[in-house]
Formats: structure tokens, C-alpha cells, sequence
């Protein structure tokens, strides 16, 4: 068996209203919360990069695990806001969690997609033997040029698991991929901002690999979509995940407790395991868990977990995710440009 | 601050290494070689947990830029930032920023917490300094 | 130990002084000292320098030689003392001491700075170096702003106001009136401190001692040579000299300058006095908290009681002790490297009788020179 047995998220503090982007766009503000289904997101700190959000997260993941950092054989961060185009964030974090020297680390970039990606690498070394206890994480602080309608949603935070083989608090039990070159969305190398294809992202994009992995998952693991109590998709907006779900046969009552998207806006690497986090901060013992995520270039990723009996016993270890969305700061659009250093 | 000086003091800036006297059991962060309190030259490494409380504390409203604008100084960005000493649960002091609060939230004897957060970066093409400031314990 | 006297001084205008070079300004003060000594350079045996940062103020180390040079004292020793702030007052300690042993009998004392020619953040950057770099700057503590927590600390334990530290700096801008080498000869109210710029709270922009140039210096000699060259020498009755951790955090008590306490527990022994015997007090008050720490620590009224020391007048000229009657660091001005220099000048001037409009009558005066956030302290004890 080989399975979660710590997950931590972080969530900045600070959060701008989509009625304060859409008075320095220029737009209707109820307009766009309608058609994004989006009320607020969070913001960075000045002070905060992908590096800092994945070690606060990951603190809160060893509060759960009850392991030593020490123990740990491999961290993998996926993110499209890696501090350095080159050098590491895995070392940064890793040594700020108190790891040892002798771990194995890269850094990944899959769009939206680069933390479940994580999460399947980490999943092979643990299931194969070849590392006891591993990392797996996804953080960003997503950019957006002003002006983009990305600017509504481009968010900041990220969730960290740790994968081991004992002491598991959700298991995985199975993970298929769905990917093809379909240029949605992009940033070229030395670029600010990225840029994308509209209307482009949706159809051919998100809902073609979202719905194909998960059929091919349900496929697999010979299960139905009411045989789930939760599922987690990607959420570039609030919209976007409950219509692909509703497409799949999921209810609102599945989709709920993981979308976070209208509070926290499309925290990019983090968005669908930070839906992951949320559903295990309630999960009970017994309780399904589907999640699709949907990385832009394209592809995605699709995971069956089921929940132990184990999770009653670490789950208030630490903060939660909603203590993340309770606890902010809210923010005017001039401090977040400063924030953000546009 | 230099590569080789910011990169010798990681485990002070991102884990609060100190030491701890075997001896007379005296703390200290930053880590010292020997014990001012009875002169044991064989000190042991204290990991410190970050927990403790606000003895004193300002309001930085005039930061340390770098003159020649090479250094993208998250202090001189920030500005007003709210700068502490902080006792340590086990005694030493250190001096550090307080982070994600309003000003009038910060009082002397208010329990922090340490978080992990940028200091300085070196301009856009320059290494980017990590290390701890404190959070209020709500 | 042989008995030391000041048989000279002499000092430039402080201020913006933008015609005149670190070197101008050393030679201008050393040149008067040596006429108000009337000796000739040639009469000099030894230098002491203090100046805080030649390299980064005006981007030149080797001072002493570069000082000996221009004031035509040809091939002497001269030293460079550096103790951040104190840097003059070391200077002073360290040339007693020479002359003390035996080992020369005249010694020529400067201190100089010249901080104007780089902007402002460099100088703020330049000063932070005496606070400890990786353990203080580095995380965000600029100079106002170490003293700013002492201020919140002294006023959360003891009730001190803003109001009180405000008056430090109205007497000090008073006294300046009179001394024709401060830099700033304005007369300032409470309202005007209080309604002036915040800088760190609670510290406002006349809280603080101003960036200044300038230079000021002291002929020594040893009583042998005093009382052959000088009909009113000052002796150096008491010295002392005291360290403290560096950062200000890792002091046992933030609002206590533990090397105050000590340097000035020697002074007064050696001296055989006490604060009650003391007619005037030049103190090191960077900031107008340095101020109510200062009398604090040095003995003049209870720790916690500055404050209302202050505000009852206590250490106004014609007060039971006054303080810095030449304007202070906040009025006369900072030249850091001069600082303690000048305070010793000042003592000299008062126990001469030569402070114009400021005189105190004091047989007994002492000077109070801080580096640092407290880091180190020299206190001298002078009578006529």
C-alpha cells in the first residue's frame, strides 16, 4: 500500500476583491464574478515566492506525518513561479524543513499540472522501493500581465504531501495520464507574463484532457462516478470545474468541499491538490477521493484515493485550509501591484 | 550580504540553529564557541522552534536602501515594516521583521512565531537571501 | 600614571560643509589646537585619529597617515582609532593612556568625519555597520531604528513620553544658540519635534541627530609639560572605557547601556567623585532617547527617571545638572568620527570659563561618548 501520510497547504494572507481588478480594468465588476464565478484572490506577500509558500506548507505536512525530515529520500515541487530559472527550489525547501543531504530533487513545471505531476513521481519511487518516505508539492504565485482577464485569477499558495508505505492516512490506490501538444497557454523563456488562446483554453483544452483522464482512470479502476464522495478538478475558475464535472456525471455535493477556486482564486501548481488538502482536512475514514488536475501545454492527471482510518489521528496536527481562508488581509489594487511587482 | 556569508549562515537564517551549554545550560542563537555564562568551550547545537514573544519593537518608515540601486531590498519595498526583538522561548534574543498584521495588532509581550520568508535579493539577476521573520501566535 | 592635562583645542564649524575635504577639515581643527596650545607642529610626538569610516564616507582608509602628512607632522606615529561613534572619545582615551605611561609627552587628539559627500541611504548604510550586519541590518534594523525599540521599551516600563524625549531636543537646540560652531542655530518647540517626520516610531526626524561634517581636536600633555606651556590646563581626572554586545538584542536590558554604567563606574573612581560632584555633562545623544538613557546611566537620576528628570528642567544650563550645553549631538551636530572629540572641547571650554553665553561655572565636567547602539562607551572626567 503506498499512499499520503502528511499533507500541508499555505495560503498568502492577503486577498483583492475582484470588485477592486475590475475598477482598475474598467469593467463591470458583477459581470465578472458571474461569468468567472470568482469573488476574491489571494495575493503573495512581498515577502513570499513559490520557494517560501512550499516550506511553510510543507512544515505543516511534517506536523501531520510522523516522520523526521531526515527521513525523507526525495522532494519534488512542481510550479510555473520557480524563484530561479536555474537552481533549484527543492534545495531551498528541503533544507529549510531540516532534510539531510541525502535526497534526490528536481524541480518541475507542467502549467497547472506540475504538482500532481509531483505527486506521481514521488508515488513510483515509494511504491518501487527505491526512497522510504517522499515529498511531493505544488506552489505558485501566478503572474499575470495587467489588463489579462488572468488578472482575476492568477493566484498564489500551493499543497505539499509526504508519501510513505506505512502509516498511510490516504491511500493511492491508482493514477492514469492524459497528454498531447495543444498550445493553450504559454510563457516563452525570459518572458514576465504568460499569454494564452481565449476561448481556446476551454473546450479542446481543459475539458478534452479533463474528461479523458478521468474516463480512462474510471476505466481502470472499474468505478463510477457515484461511487466517489468527493471529486477535486482543476480550477482555472469557478466555473470551468463544475461544468466539467457535471459533464462526467459528478454532483455539486462531490465538488463543493474541494473548490476553492471562488475564495482563493487559481493558485496554478496548487489549484487541484489544494482541493486535495481541503477534502482530507474532512475527509472521514472510508471516504473516495477522484482528482483531475489540468496542466495547459497539455495534459492531465487522474488519481483514485481512498482515506484510512489513520486520518482521524493527524488530521488536526495542523492548520487547515479553510483556517488559511478565514485568517486575511484585504488588499487595494495599488498595494497589490506593489506586492506583486508589477 | 555576499554568497559565501549568506550561504554560511543557512542553518541560523532558515532553521535557527544555535548552541546550548552542556554545563550551565545557557542558550545561544546566534550560535557562539564559547559560553559567556561559564566559559565551556564545548557547546552543543540547539535547534530553537521559533516560538517566543515581543520585548520591544519600532516602525521602519526610513529602510537601508542600497545606494547604487543594484539590490532589490525587500526592506525598502515594504516600508512601513514593523521590526521586533523577539525573546526566544529558551532565553536568547534576536532582532527580526513581524509579518502579515496590522501595526496596531504588534504589543510588547505579544507571542510570535517564526515563518520563513525572502530577506533580501540581490537584483534581478542576483541571489535571492531566505531567512526568518516572526508572526503573531493567533 | 603620570597626571595628563588639555593644554589646547580647536574645532571647525559642523555641518554641510560642501568646500571642504576630509583633510581640510582634520588639518583646519588640528591647526587651531596646536595655536590655542601655542606649540608648534614640530612640538607633536604622537597622533591619535578617530574617525568612524574613512572607507565608506569618502571611500579612504589609512587616515593616519594621510592626517599626519597634511598637518605637516612629519614622520610621527599616528593611529586610527575606530569605535564606530566613539571613535573620537577612544581616540582621547587611548592618547591619555600614552601620555599616562610616560611614553610621550604631547600627543595631538582629532576626530573628523565627512559624511555629506555620498546621498543619504549611504550614509544611513555607512552608520548601520556598527550594528552587527548579519545579525541586525540584514534583517531590517537601520540606526533610528535600534534606538526606536530602546524608546518603546523605556516608554512601555516606565511611562516615559514622547513629550520628554521631545524636550532633550528643544534644550539642545536652545544651548546651540550659543555655540557658534553648531550646525543648526534654531530654536525649536515640543510641537516641532512632535509634528516632524516619523522616521521609526516613536522616533521623528528632530529625535534625531543630524549627517554632518566636521572635525575637532585636543593637545595633550603631560604635567611636566602643561605647566610649562599652559597657564589653565584641564586634567584628565577620570577615564574610562567599557564594552557590550554588539547587537542591541543580545543586551541583558534593552534600555540599560551596560558599557555606560561601567566605563563611567571607572571614570568615577579613578576621578574619586560621584554624578552629585559633576558641574556639566556633555552626553552622547544621537537620538533624544541616547539623552534620557544617558543621564540615566551615568548616575544623574534614577533608571526610568529621565524622562521627568528632563521635563522638570533638571538639565537645562542653571539645572542641577546640565547637559549638553554645547547644542549636543542633535544640535551642534554628528560628524561621527569628531563626536567625542568635541564633547571634550566643550568640557574644556565650560571649565574655562570660555562658553560664551553657555557657562556653567562647573569645576567638574564630563563628556559621555557612545558607538554604536551601546556597544562601547568612554566617559572622562575633567576639572580645572
Amino acid at each position: 500500500m503506498t499512499g499520503i501520510i502528511g499533507w500541508g497547504a499555505y495560503i498568502p494572507h492577503y486577498r483583492i476583491k475582484a470588485e477592486e481588478i475590475a475598477k482598475a480594468q474598467g469593467q463591470d465588476a458583477d459581470t465578472i464574478k458571474s461569468g468567472l464565478r470568482i469573488e476574491e484572490k489571494s495575493v503573495p506577500g512581498i515577502d513570499e515566492d513559490s520557494a517560501t509558500i512550499a516550506v511553510e506548507a510543507a512544515k505543516n505536512a511534517l506536523k501531520r506525518a510522523n516522520i523526521l525530515p531526515t527521513e525523507i529520500g526525495a522532494i519534488y515541487l512542481g510550479s510555473e513561479s520557480h524563484p530561479y530559472a536555474v537552481k533549484p527550489t527543492g534545495t531551498i525547501v528541503a533544507q529549510a524543513i531540516g532534510m539531510s543531504n541525502n535526497y534526490t530533487t528536481a524541480d518541475l513545471e507542467f502549467a497547472c499540472k506540475a504538482g500532481t505531476a509531483a505527486l506521481q513521481i514521488i508515488y513510483a519511487m515509494v511504491k518501487s522501493d527505491m526512497i522510504r518516505y517522499g515529498l511531493a508539492g505544488g506552489i505558485d504565485t501566478a503572474q499575470a500581465a495587467p489588463g489579462d482577464p488572468l488578472e482575476y485569477t492568477a493566484a498564489a499558495g500551493g499543497a505539499v504531501f509526504i508519501l510513505g508505505r506505512e502509516n498511510i492516512v490516504a491511500e493511492i490506490k491508482d493514477t492514469v495520464s492524459f497528454t498531447s501538444d495543444t498550445p493553450d497557454f504559454w510563457r516563452r523563456a525570459y518572458q514576465k507574463y504568460p499569454s494564452h488562446g481565449g476561448a481556446f483554453t476551454g473546450e479542446p483544452a481543459y475539458f478534452k484532457h479533463i474528461i479523458n483522464a478521468t474516463e480512462l482512470l474510471l476505466k481502470k479502476v472499474n468505478k463510477k462516478p457515484t461511487d466517489y464522495t468527493y471529486a477535486i478538478f482543476h480550477q482555472p475558475n469557478g466555473k470551468f470545474p463544475v461544468r466539467v464535472a457535471k459533464k462526467l456525471g459528478f454532483n455539486n455535493e462531490q465538488i463543493l468541499p474541494g473548490l476553492l477556486v471562488p475564495k482563493i482564486g487559481n493558485t496554478y501548481s496548487g489549484s487541484s491538490i489544494l482541493g486535495l488538502a481541503a477534502v482530507l482536512d474532512i475527509a472521514k475514514p472510508g471516504d473516495t477521493i477522484l482528482v483531475t488536475s489540468y496542466g495547459s501545454g497539455a495534459g492531465s492527471d487522474s488519481f483514485d484515493i481512498e482515506v484510512t482510518d489513520q486520518i482521524l489521528r493527524i488530521r488536526n496536527k495542523s492548520q487547515s485550509v479553510q483556517d488559511y481562508i478565514d485568517n486575511i488581509k484585504y488588499i487595494d489594487y495599488a498595494t497589490y501591484l506593489k506586492y506583486t511587482k508589477k | 550580504m555576499t554568497v559565501s556569508k549568506f550561504w554560511r549562515n543557512i542553518p541560523q537564517y532558515y532553521n535557527l540553529i544555535g548552541k546550548k551549554c552542556p554545563e550551565c545550560n545557557s542558550y545561544y542563537f546566534p550560535p557562539r564557541d564559547v559560553c559567556s555564562q561559564c566559559g565551556n568551550h564545548k557547546l552543543e547545537e540547539h535547534k530553537f522552534d521559533g516560538r517566543g514573544e515581543i520585548v520591544t519593537f519600532t516602525i521602519i518608515r526610513t529602510p537601508l536602501m542600497d545606494p547604487e540601486g543594484e539590490v532589490i531590498d525587500i526592506h525598502a519595498q515594504t516600508i512601513p515594516y514593523i521590526l521586533a526583538i523577539v525573546k526566544l522561548e529558551e532565553g536568547p534574543k534576536l532582532t527580526a521583521e513581524i509579518v502579515d498584521c496590522e501595526i496596531d495588532e504588534v504589543k510588547i509581550g505579544k507571542e510570535v512565531g517564526a515563518v520563513f520568508r525572502k530577506i533580501v535579493e540581490k537584483g534581478p539577476h542576483g541571489v535571492i537571501q531566505y531567512g526568518y521573520k516572526f508572526k503573531l501566535v493567533r | 600614571m603620570r597626571d595628563v592635562a588639555i593644554i589646547g583645542v580647536g574645532q571647525t564649524k559642523f555641518g554641510q560643509l560642501w568646500d571642504k575635504s576630509l583633510t581640510n577639515l582634520a588639518v583646519e581643527a588640528g591647526v587651531k589646537a596646536c595655536l590655542d596650545a601655542n606649540i608648534d607642529q614640530k612640538d607633536v610626538e604622537v597622533i591619535y585619529g578617530g574617525t568612524m569610516s574613512g572607507g565608506l564616507f569618502v571611500n579612504q582608509e589609512h587616515i593616519a597617515s594621510l592626517l599626519s602628512d597634511f598637518s605637516g607632522f612629519k614622520n610621527i606615529p599616528s593611529i586610527r582609532v575606530e569605535a564606530a561613534c566613539a571613535s573620537g572619545g577612544l581616540a582621547l582615551r587611548q592618547a591619555y593612556i600614552d601620555i599616562a605611561s610616560g611614553l610621550h609627552d604631547i600627543a595631538v587628539v582629532g576626530g573628523v568625519e565627512k559624511m555629506t559627500d555620498i546621498g543619504g541611504h549611504s550614509v544611513t548604510k555607512a552608520l548601520a555597520t556598527a550594528a552587527s550586519q548579519e545579525w541586525e541590518a540584514f534583517f531590517g534594523a537601520t540606526f533610528p531604528g535600534l534606538y526606536a525599540m530602546i524608546a518603546k521599551l523605556h516608554m512601555h516600563k516606565y511611562k516615559t513620553t514622547e513629550e520628554q524625549l521631545a524636550m532633550c531636543a528643544v534644550k539642545n537646540h536652545k544651548n546651540a544658540l550659543n555655540n557658534p560652531f553648531a550646525q543648526f542655530h534654531k530654536k525649536i518647540q515640543v510641537e516641532d519635534v512632535l509634528n516632524s517626520t516619523m522616521v521609526a516610531d516613536p522616533l521623528k526626524l528632530f529625535d534625531c541627530s543630524p549627517v554632518s561634517d566636521g572635525a575637532a581636536a585636543v593637545v595633550l600633555a603631560s604635567k611636566q609639560k602643561a605647566k610649562e606651556l599652559c597657564d589653565a590646563p584641564v586634567w584628565i581626572s577620570g577615564s574610562g572605557h567599557a564594552t557590550d554586545a554588539l547587537s542591541l538584542h543580545d543586551r541583558e536590558d534593552i534600555t540599560t547601556l551596560k558599557a555606560t554604567v561601567e566605563a563611567a563606574k571607572q571614570a568615577y573612581v579613578q576621578a574619586k567623585i560621584g554624578p552629585k560632584d559633576i558641574g556639566c555633562v556633555e552626553v552622547h545623544d544621537c537620538f533624544t532617547i541616547a539623552e534620557i538613557c544617558a543621564i540615566e546611566d551615568l548616575g544623574f537620576c534614577k533608571k526610568g527617571e529621565g524622562g521627568r528628570f528632563t521635563e522638570q528642567g533638571n538639565t537645562e544650563i542653571g539645572g542641577r545638572i546640565p547637559v549638553n550645553t554645547s547644542g549636543g549631538l542633535k544640535a551642534k551636530g554628528h560628524p561621527v568620527g569628531a563626536t567625542g572629540v568635541a564633547q571634550t572641547i566643550e568640557a574644556v571650554l565650560q571649565l574655562r570659563g570660555e562658553a560664551n553665553g553657555r557657562n556653567t561655572n562647573a569645576e567638574i565636567a564630563m563628556m559621555h561618548n557612545i558607538g554604536g547602539s551601546g556597544g562601547t562607551a568612554v566617559v572622562h572626567i575633567f576639572r580645572r
